[in-house]
């Protein structure tokens, strides 16, 4: 499909096919490169002991590797909070958004109500209002109900157990309503006819022939709640309540001091989690990014 | 909760019994979507509503001084620029995000399916990685002292880049990260698309007499018209609001000159803790964002008459 | 000049043969079917010819040239694809004159000779729809006005009735075949149903297993199939194969089929026949329209038998008995009035005039 740049008047559909693979071949190793360059870079340093960083040696190759970095993390009191901190607000955002999304994708996919259809379209709208939008009014309101109620919200990790979902969900329940369509309607008419109340058809039909496209929300869900950097950086201010990207930015940079071998260690570190999830669930991962614009 | 048939009875009670089922599903059906209201309702809309009324209060945010805020930001030349910048990094990272997610598509696209697996995998790693944290490595490959590039350029004789320090070289850092986070997306997304083209097409077209950018303009893109004008206006959005990028690499600067909304309306509200002038900023997203969704809606509700 | 010519023509994916040597002749105008089942490599020809597949060995000419190192869109080639191929976001005039946009032809020339193929498929009222406005016909339809459009040496079609359903493929066959009566273009036609073939070719090429089994004008692969495979392939239903024992008596050979059935062979055939006598592996092959009910008068070679019917399928225009001999299930056709129901013995009559001997060791017809 794709001929190479070489002139040629006629050639057999092997010569062109062949020479239109080598070329692929070729920009996919740029490409590779260009892309996997800065995660390769960053493992390097983090290999490198703090004088080996400040040195003048080849900044691509680690001449003493060590360990230390990652030790040091790893028995960081600090750090071990953020790891903590996220991963607890990971995993409850996704149970949250799941409890969330499921009914409700059920409801708007199949259960054709007044006002369905554009609820559906709303809560795809509702996306796209970004986060750099809402966080100075949720930064007010939190202060609001921290008065009135003296809850604590402000400077406490748990509160990005409450916004998160906003993130989450309407994606979520966008990928689930494109699965739950999918599924041919005599399904739900065999149920009925079986005896199955619409409870009995979500979970017993619905859920299991619907599972990828559950496993790829939930994916979606976990990855988000984990890298979101806004809203912990502006409503988590001490150490001890921030999640793993801020924590990383804010507390790793102490003043003029760069411990980039740390640095790096942790930021490869705190990858770990989705980068693990897409080596193992990649098919699931990335049917989820595919499933909000091609079932739309 | 059993929705029973109801067997033969009389048609009068038929009916009735039908009627109440009906509002019964319809009940049903709204208390599931319920708690998805309630978190959109007042997480989402409320907020929106309630930084319009912010952007309109002055410092203190106790006296209601309507557009000042608005009117106070045309004059400052910050402002200006700070627009002028997010549009440009918007406009050209949407722009190369896209031309390489279409190009690398069709690399992948080309090699035998079994490999395509493991390409694809290694080619999503920057989407795959938190932002926040791949953003910080750039931040280290692109260092004033230590930069890993500056190091092979001074190698190869070419003088060493500012590339965070220098005002067009750190706004250039900021589309190529940007460039190099969002770029996997598209390419998923538009592997998708390439795979649902039928080959046939492709072949009928060869006997037709067209050549690969032929056959690339007259089928793969109007094809794909529909799911490229839709990822496209989506990474506009989400571009033009972005936050952790500029934030971790340049914190805005040199002298603002890499600001974008979202940097700047964090700097003015929460760290300068003027509230009500960070929302006035913030709210300047909207109309663009409003212009945008209005497309990607239509585009959506056209593909799903299509199909 | 648009003949085409195989050569040898070898076929091989990785390891496995698909096409294993091909020698075909189709001149000028002529109408040629490829026939056979899935897998017997018709489709994978038809490619080769196009360009569409690459050749492992042998040649394809067209014109007199050799084309192998040709890419499709040189060789002067037009083909209708089984799912059409037709562009879904361009119309059908659109579609129609894709091939001479690219090829820059001037807009009037365009115009008029996407307007007089669409006289000939009678498809002009549809030129400013969209392929999804159109039913399974109509776009058969403009997939072929797309090939005419183009006036090209060869016509390729690859199993182009095969997504219609049974009536609309007939409606189709027969326009198929007036096209071709006005558009006088050597066709190459791919398809899996014996039907399509006989009705439409000027010559039937039968494949199986990658090999070509017999070529020839229908009639004379109905009346005089080469092997055992054309035979039984060829003619709905198919022919009757039943293993037999030739056996010299009185002068002449006789056919034994079982213990209570022998039929003799007519004279004119004994000499050809002699040598084979006693042959262990022997079919005897008869088509269902030469076992008939039982008439007054009994032509020579016509010979009279009795049979219980097993199961009676009444076709409307006639109706099919089949009965068993020796174990195998037989088919004849007789008149509806004079069928026997069920169960019942009836007198029937093959005419042995029109035998075939068949070896089954080799395949071939004796």
């Amino acid at each position: 499909m794709l001929e190479g740049a070489l002139p040629r008047k006629s050639g057999s559909m092997k010569r062109d096919r062949r020479s239109a693979l080598v070329w692929s071949y070729f920009f996919l190793v740029l490409f590779v490169i260009f892309f996997l360059t800065p995660p390769i870079y960053m493992f390097i340093t983090s290999l490198k002991s703090s004088a080996e960083v400040g040195a003048v040696t080849n900044p691509w190759w680690v001449y003493h590797p060590t360990l230390e970095n990652y030790q040091a993390l790893i028995f960081s009191p600090d750090y071990q909070t953020f790891f903590v901190n996220s991963a607890m607000v990971s995993v409850v955002v996704v149970i949250v958004t799941m409890l969330i999304s499921i009914p409700a994708a059920f409801a708007l996919a199949r259960m054709k109500f007044w006002g369905s259809a554009t609820l559906a379209m709303g809560v795809f709208l509702t996306y796209l209002i970004p986060e750099t939008l809402l966080f100075i009014p949720l930064f007010k309101i939190f202060a609001w109900v921290n008065e009135t109620f003296d809850i604590q919200l402000i400077n406490h990790w748990w509160v990005c157990i409450i916004i998160f979902p906003t993130l989450t969900v309407p994606f979520c329940t966008w990928i689930m309503i494109g699965y739950f369509a999918s599924i041919p309607k005599e399904l739900d008419e065999a149920a009925l006819i079986d005896g199955a109340g619409y409870l009995q058809m979500l979970t017993r039909i619905f859920i299991p022939v619907a599972l990828p496209g559950i496993i790829a929300a939930t994916i979606f869900a976990f990855t988000v709640s984990w890298a979101d950097f806004l809203y912990p950086l502006a409503f988590t201010t001490s150490a001890d309540q921030m999640l793993l990207p801020t924590g990383i930015y804010s507390t790793l940079i102490k003043g003029d001091v760069y411990a980039w071998g740390q640095i790096m260690a942790a930021c490869l570190l705190g990858a770990l989690p989705p980068l693990l999830i897409y080596a193992f669930l990649m098919d699931y991962y990335i049917a989820g990014l595919t499933a909000g614009a091609t079932k739309g | 909760m059993a929705a029973v048939i109801p067997a033969a009875p009389a048609a009068a009670r038929k009916r009735g019994g039908l009627r109440r089922l009906g509002r019964r599903k319809s009940t049903v059906a709204f208390l599931m979507t319920l708690p998805l209201l309630i978190l959109i309702g007042t997480l989402v809309v409320y907020p929106t509503l309630y930084a319009i009324h912010l952007a309109m209060l002055n410092k203190s945010l106790e006296r209601f001084v309507g557009l000042s805020n608005f009117s106070f930001l045309f004059t400052r030349e910050t402002f200006w620029m700070v627009v002028k910048q997010s549009c440009i990094f918007a406009i050209s990272a949407v722009l190369f995000k896209a031309i390489i997610g279409f190009c690398v598509a069709h690399f992948v696209h080309n090699v035998p399916a079994k490999g395509q697996r493991k390409w694809r995998g290694m080619l999503l790693i920057p989407w795959v990685i938190p932002p926040a944290m791949s953003t910080l490595g750039w931040f280290w490959l692109l260092d004033p002292s230590y930069s890993a590039f500056n190091w092979v350029f001074v190698r190869l004789g070419i003088p060493s880049v500012s590339w965070l320090g220098d005002a067009d070289w750190a706004r250039f850092s900021v589309i190529l990260v940007n460039v190099w986070y969002g770029a996997p997306f598209f390419l998923i997304m538009y592997l998708a698309a390439l795979k649902s083209v039928p080959e046939q097409l492709y072949e009928a077209a060869e006997i037709d007499g067209a050549s690969w950018w032929q056959k690339i303009r007259y089928i793969t893109l109007p094809m794909m018209r529909n799911i490229i004008s839709i990822t496209v206006l989506f990474s506009l959005i989400v571009t033009f609001a972005n936050f952790d990028i500029v934030r971790i690499l340049t914190s805005g600067g040199p002298i603002d000159r890499t600001h974008v909304f979202a940097t700047w309306a964090f700097l003015l509200g929460i760290n300068g803790g003027d509230i009500a002038l960070g929302a006035a900023v913030s709210l300047f997203m909207f109309p663009i964002l409003a212009v945008a969704a209005y497309f990607i809606l239509r585009d959506i509700s056209r593909r799903g008459n299509e199909a | 000049m648009a003949q085409v010519n195989l050569r040898k023509l070898v076929k091989h994916y990785d390891e496995t043969p698909a096409v294993r040597g091909i020698d075909l002749d189709i001149p000028d105008k002529e109408f040629v079917v490829l026939v056979g089942p899935s897998g017997c490599g018709k489709t994978t020809t038809l490619r080769m010819i196009a360009g569409l597949e690459d050749v492992t060995d042998g040649d394809v000419l067209i014109g007199g040239e050799v084309v192998n190192d040709m890419p499709p869109k040189e060789r002067d080639i037009a083909m209708v694809f089984q799912n059409y191929a037709l562009y879904p976001h361009m119309t059908v005039y659109e579609n129609m004159s894709f091939g001479l946009r690219l090829k820059k032809v001037p807009k009037e020339e365009i115009a008029r000779r996407v307007q007089a193929a669409a006289q000939i498929l009678d498809i002009g009222r549809l030129l400013e729809r969209k392929p999804k406005q159109l039913s399974g016909g109509q776009r058969q339809r403009v997939a072929m006005g797309r090939a005419i459009v183009r006036n090209p040496k060869v016509f390729l079609f690859d199993e182009p009735l095969s997504n219609l359903d049974a009536q609309l493929r007939v409606q189709m066959r027969i326009e198929i075949k007036k096209v071709h009566q006005k558009v006088r273009t050597t066709t190459v036609y791919v398809t899996h149903d014996q039907v399509e073939a006989m009705t439409l070719a000027d010559r039937v090429v039968v494949m199986n297993n990658g090999r070509i089994e017999q070529v020839g004008a229908p009639n004379d692969l109905y009346h005089a199939p080469a092997t055992k495979f054309v035979a039984s392939f060829i003619g709905s239903p198919a022919m009757n194969l039943m293993p037999c024992r030739l056996e010299e008596a009185a002068g002449g050979l006789r056919v034994r089929l079982s213990e209570q059935l022998e039929l003799p062979v007519p004279a004119e055939r004994t000499a050809r026949y002699r040598a084979h006598a006693g042959k262990p592996s022997l079919l005897f092959g008869l088509r269902p329209e030469h076992i008939i009910e039982q008439r007054p008068h009994l032509d020579p070679g016509q010979q009279p038998f009795e049979a219980k019917i097993n199961v009676v399928e009444p076709m409307g225009m006639e109706t099919l008995v089949y009965f068993a001999v020796n174990g195998a299930e037989v088919c004849g056709r007789v008149e509806p009035a004079a069928a026997g129901g069920e169960g019942s013995r009836m007198k029937l009559v093959a005419d042995l005039r029109r035998m075939h001997l068949i070896d089954d060791s080799t395949g071939r017809v004796l």
